[in-house]
């Protein structure tokens, strides 16, 4: 390797226009400087801890565990911080870190619109300015989503290019950071993207494993055995990931969406159907056609709805270290439903899909071991899409 | 003498981009004769990329234009190869590097040799990862043509020292699309281009009209217009290509004119 910047294996890199070059070198000598400054970290971990609520319970789920029949289940509470799921974790360090930088607007792309209401949210914290760029597919898919961001003070940029949808809102948003650097942080919502963003949202985000591991070693006494999490860009499957990397013995897996099937065009499981490619600065897994164009993919769950992964994912299934499996919409759709019934827990259709494979994993293990699963968001967003899945007439 | 060398021997350069096959390869074709018979020194075909980042609206219009239109990478070099028969302009692919990188890398670089092209641009291919393309294109005498932007301050010289054919200033922040007004100091920026190298530099991002090209060129030695040609094919389509041969004579006429600043001191 000649050039060892940000990279995964042979995934990672940087593969972005001369014009952002100086802001994301500048980006990785600002991360460099504070990531292990006292102040940084205390004011941080202040923010994360009153603000945002953390710790994230790691709850027992009895009911879910004597319903399978098979291993102990946890569920890693990401869905009860606020703004509702994992994103405020690297919102809040970057928007930190941004503001150290002398940065006074942030942008952000956002599928879902939790990375969106996130960055808003901490940009009305911090008193800077924010714009989100959001497909406008995914606008109508995720319309209170949009309310709240606007609420909290930001412009909502629909973003009518491509597919209309999460990676034509990642491009709009590069584009926009090449018009406008000098006052503007682009905070980007998940492990993806050109180096450093890879590895400074995952080190966000690794507070999710590290809370999990000491959650776990003090209820059970031991590792779990298998850590699930879904997967679009990364990031809550990367951050529950991290800290187990080096534990052989824990299985690490994330659940990719695979719309209506990995054999039809309509899916977003990169990992499964996709190839190397080069794209939105990295260089990873992206389904594509033969001749490099990237392809249009679908999911259920706007969040999933991206056609890469990134690198260090593509990187941990190379070298076999984490696995990754596909689930349908209806599958994911079922264990919205089935958490919902069983117990008490809304979960976001993007966590749905690891629920929906811890369904079919926790069966197959016995009673003395142990399964984690990341429930990233809160579902409350989701309701309205799900009824209409459902054939039921509800709007927002 | 390569022929990007012999581009920039003849006055200021004009660089003229299109995207091939919007709206068919046959119209492109058409155009780039119309440009190079009427003076444009170096011709830059765009091969669609779905998602092109580095594009404003007109050529982001123009490259999914192209691709529902059925084009592919395969069918623009048979394009080009009939072109490199018709003209002895120089001629560069400009597209994004997974374009490049899923076609296979040697397999593509083999074939822009094969077909005569002269040199590529890719404007996701910053100084730090050109070594993923560069030895090939070595390897089959391919100009991997770099950029340098008004960001670029610090990393003008280093770029500018390992560059190949010609240098491709971007005339200002953002994306491509023409601009009212461009206030980059491009003069300082051809300076420092100067002590460090000998190729020749041509600026692109903005450029309409003939008083902007005159502008850029009184310090760097060729100017690049893409947004204001794809606009002309996107109105006239099929009709384009005299239009587009009257754009680019006047266009190249300009820049041998005496400029305003020169004129009225």
């Amino acid at each position: 390797m000649t050039n060892p910047r940000g990279r995964f294996g042979t995934h990672g890199g940087q593969y972005i226009p001369e014009t952002l070059m100086n802001a994301v070198i500048e980006l990785e000598k600002a991360y460099d400087r504070y990531k292990n400054d006292p102040d940084f970290c205390a004011e941080l971990e202040q923010l994360l801890n009153e603000y945002a609520g953390r710790p994230s319970r790691l709850y027992f789920a009895e009911k879910m565990t004597r319903d399978l029949g098979g291993a102990r289940i946890y569920l890693k509470r990401e869905d009860l911080n606020h703004t509702g799921a994992h994103k405020i974790n690297n919102v809040l360090g970057q928007a930190l870190l941004a503001r150290k930088m002398g940065k006074t607007r942030l942008i952000a792309e956002t599928g879902a619109g939790q990375h969106g209401v996130a960055t808003a949210t901490a940009a009305a914290l911090m008193g800077m300015e924010c714009v989100v760029f959001m497909g406008e597919e995914d606008t109508r898919r995720q319309a209170l989503n949009v309310y709240r961001m606007r609420l909290l003070g930001a412009e909502v940029v629909p973003v009518t290019t491509g597919t209309a949808t999460l990676k034509d809102a990642v491009s709009e948003a590069m584009r926009e950071w090449t018009k406008r650097i000098d006052d503007t942080h682009y905070c980007l919502g998940s492990v993806m993207g050109p180096h450093p963003f890879p590895t400074i949202v995952r080190d966000l985000q690794a507070v999710i494993s590290r809370e999990i591991r000491a959650q776990i070693l003090a209820k059970e006494g031991r590792l779990p055995d298998a850590v699930i999490a879904c997967v679009g860009g990364g990031s809550n499957a990367i951050g529950s990931f991290y800290h187990f990397l080096n534990d052989p013995g824990v299985r690490l897996i994330g659940c990719e969406a695979a719309g209506r099937g990995i054999h039809t065009a309509e899916t977003a499981a990169t990992i499964s159907t996709g190839r190397l490619g080069i794209f939105h600065g990295m260089k990873s897994y992206f389904c594509q056609d033969e001749f490099g164009q990237i392809a249009p993919v679908y999911s259920i769950s706007a969040g999933l709805d991206y056609p890469g992964v990134g690198p260090e994912h593509a990187w941990l299934h190379d070298c076999g270290r984490a696995e990754y499996v596909a689930v349908t919409d209806e599958e994911a759709v079922c264990a919205f439903e089935y958490l919902s019934r069983t117990e008490g827990i809304i979960p976001a259709i993007e966590s749905a899909h690891a629920i929906a494979y811890a369904q079919k994993l926790a069966p197959s293990l016995s009673p003395e071991q142990i399964i984690v699963i990341t429930v990233s968001g809160r579902g409350d967003k989701d309701c309205a899409a799900i009824a209409r899945y459902r054939g039921e007439d509800l709007h927002e | 003498m390569s022929r990007i060398a012999k581009a920039f021997e003849n006055g200021k350069a004009f660089v003229a981009f299109l995207t091939c096959g919007d709206p068919d390869l046959e119209t492109t074709e058409a155009c780039v004769l119309q440009a190079a018979e009427n003076g444009a020194d170096l011709i830059e075909l765009g091969i669609p990329f779905s998602d092109p980042t580095a594009e404003g609206p007109v050529i982001q219009g123009a490259n999914l234009r192209a691709l529902r239109g059925g084009v592919t990478t395969d069918r623009i070099f048979e394009s080009a190869q009939r072109l490199r028969k018709a003209t002895e302009t120089a001629m560069v692919f400009m597209t994004y590097a997974n374009v490049v990188f899923s076609y296979g890398a040697e397999r593509f670089i083999r074939r822009c040799r094969e077909i005569g092209m002269d040199g590529l641009i890719l404007p996701d291919l910053p100084f730090e990862e050109k070594e993923e393309f560069a030895p090939l294109c070595r390897k089959y005498g391919i100009a991997l043509i770099s950029l340098i932007a008004p960001t670029s301050e610090d990393r003008i010289g280093m770029i500018a020292r390992e560059a190949e054919g010609f240098l491709y200033i971007v005339s200002s922040l953002g994306v491509t699309g023409t601009r009212s007004e461009i206030t980059t100091d491009i003069g300082a920026m051809v300076h420092i281009v100067r002590k460090n190298t000998s190729i020749p530099c041509a600026v692109g991002f903005g450029i309409s009209t003939p008083a902007q090209a005159r502008q850029m060129t009184r310090f760097a030695d060729g100017a690049i217009v893409g947004s204001a040609i794809v606009r002309i094919i996107e109105q006239y389509g099929r009709e384009a290509p005299p239009l587009v041969g009257a754009y680019v004579r006047r266009m190249k006429a300009s820049l041998s004119e005496p400029g305003i600043e020169e004129t009225h001191p």
